[in-house]
């Protein structure tokens, strides 16, 4: 079987890609990765996406642009990618946990991950106090102490999002600016229950089965001290989830995948180092990382792979 | 699928005669919401060799603090009374589907 579009990934950029793509009877799959529905399960409310005048919660408006594309009859599977190749007769092959995939044009929208500190404590105490995600495991931190390790907008969100449960969230930042935005910044430092420890390098986790504690070192004086903690939370920023896709598109240094931008308006603007091989989302977008532009590259990147097609077509007879 | 509960958790999951795929969950946990249909489809794969249940965490605190659940979708595995695989975070069809079959006799 061959397949016009296949995409990879299903969050907003995949879903919006897949209903353009299939509202156009394109022959389309989604091969919806290691975490379907992508970071919008992760969040809580969203209320910056528009056309939802009570907001909604991230989950289910992912959930309800899956419902969107496979009534236009969008196939979807819960496989995970391992590697892409382009055959010589110019269509591409996809190897999957599911098995082979074969596709005239190939969207990326593999989105991006939380990052982790990559500390053997910390994968050991993952799930065990260790966490890059406060609304789904804030919960089980009821009256306990944590902290936040980062400086951005996310660690501002989760250490305020996590004072519905704890008494006392402390903020640790390795250097004493922050890049979060003033509001959210203002809100975090007006709070009681949130306090901040700045120019703290995170040596280690501590804890056997359980966090106890974290091991800080101080970017100016050097001074190690242990802070005591039930839970650590990671707002250090994502990376694009690419690693598969290693030598065959271009990835730029952080891993994000190089899309053309034509300079002609009229060209594509999602299309990749290679022909047929389009991307959308997180996974090129590293200032933006917003749902509706994501939904909005995805829609860009099913134009591009449909107009492929009509210039293709004949050249694949497979 | 049979959601356990603090009380039926004794008779359901740890003196069950076939393994059990317990799916720790709440309402309010986006991640969850994906592993639902998951396990509802690793549920009709297995049939009845393998008993599949969800425990709502919020409702049953009890089971969900006693086996260390501190993220959602955690996902256990029991036989013979005791936890012989842990998933933590969406975990898909395939994996729950192989790891139970292995444990099927």
């Amino acid at each position: 079987m061959m397949y016009d579009v296949v995409i990879i990934g299903s969050g907003p950029a995949g879903y919006t890609a897949a209903l353009y793509t299939s509202r156009a009877f394109l022959k389309t799959l989604i091969l919806s990765g290691l975490v379907p529905g992508g970071q919008l399960t992760t969040t809580t409310e969203v209320d910056n996406f528009p056309g939802f005048p009570k907001g909604i919660l991230g989950s289910q408006l992912v959930m309800d642009m899956k419902t969107q594309t496979e009534r236009f009859g969008t196939e979807i599977r819960n496989s995970v990618v391992s590697s892409v190749s382009k055959s010589p007769d110019g269509t591409f092959i996809l190897t999957t946990d599911g098995g082979e995939v074969r596709t005239k044009t190939v969207i990326i929208a593999t989105g991006a991950s939380a990052m982790y500190l990559g500390l053997p404590s910390e994968e050991k105490l993952r799930g065990k106090g260790v966490s890059a995600c406060a609304t789904c495991d804030g919960f089980f931190f009821r009256g306990k102490v944590v902290v936040v390790i980062g400086g951005g907008d996310t660690a501002m969100e989760e250490a305020t999002f996590l004072t519905k449960f704890s008494p006392k969230v402390t903020i640790i930042h390795r250097r004493d600016e922050f890049r979060a935005s003033a509001i959210m910044l203002d809100r975090a430092k007006k709070d009681p229950r949130i306090a901040f420890l700045t120019n703290k390098i995170v040596e280690e986790i501590v804890g056997e089965t359980e966090v106890t504690g974290i091991r800080l070192k101080d970017a100016k004086t050097g001074e190690v001290i242990e802070y005591p903690t039930q839970g650590v939370f990671l707002a250090i920023g994502h990376k694009p989830n690419t690693e598969f896709l290693k030598g065959f598109v271009d990835l730029d240094p952080k891993g994000y995948v190089v899309v053309t931008r034509a300079a002609s308006p009229l060209s594509p603007q999602t299309e990749t180092a290679v022909p047929g091989v389009f991307a959308a989302g997180d996974c090129v977008d590293p200032r933006y990382r917003q749902a509706i532009v994501a939904a909005g590259q995805g829609c860009m990147a099913a134009m591009d792979a449909e107009k492929y097609i009509e210039t293709h077509g004949t050249e694949n007879h497979a | 699928m049979a959601d356990v509960t603090d009380q039926t958790f004794e008779s359901e999951v740890m003196k069950s005669a076939t393994p059990v795929l317990v799916d720790f969950w709440a309402v309010w946990c986006g991640p969850c919401q994906v592993q639902g249909p998951i396990v509802e489809e690793v549920a009709a794969a297995v049939g009845e060799k393998a008993k599949v249940v969800k425990l709502n965490v919020d409702e049953n605190p009890v089971h969900a603090q006693k086996f260390g659940v501190m993220s959602i979708p955690t996902l256990m595995i029991f036989k013979g009374g005791t936890v012989v695989k842990q998933f933590i975070g969406v975990t898909s069809k395939d994996v729950l589907v192989s790891e139970l079959t292995k444990l099927i006799s």
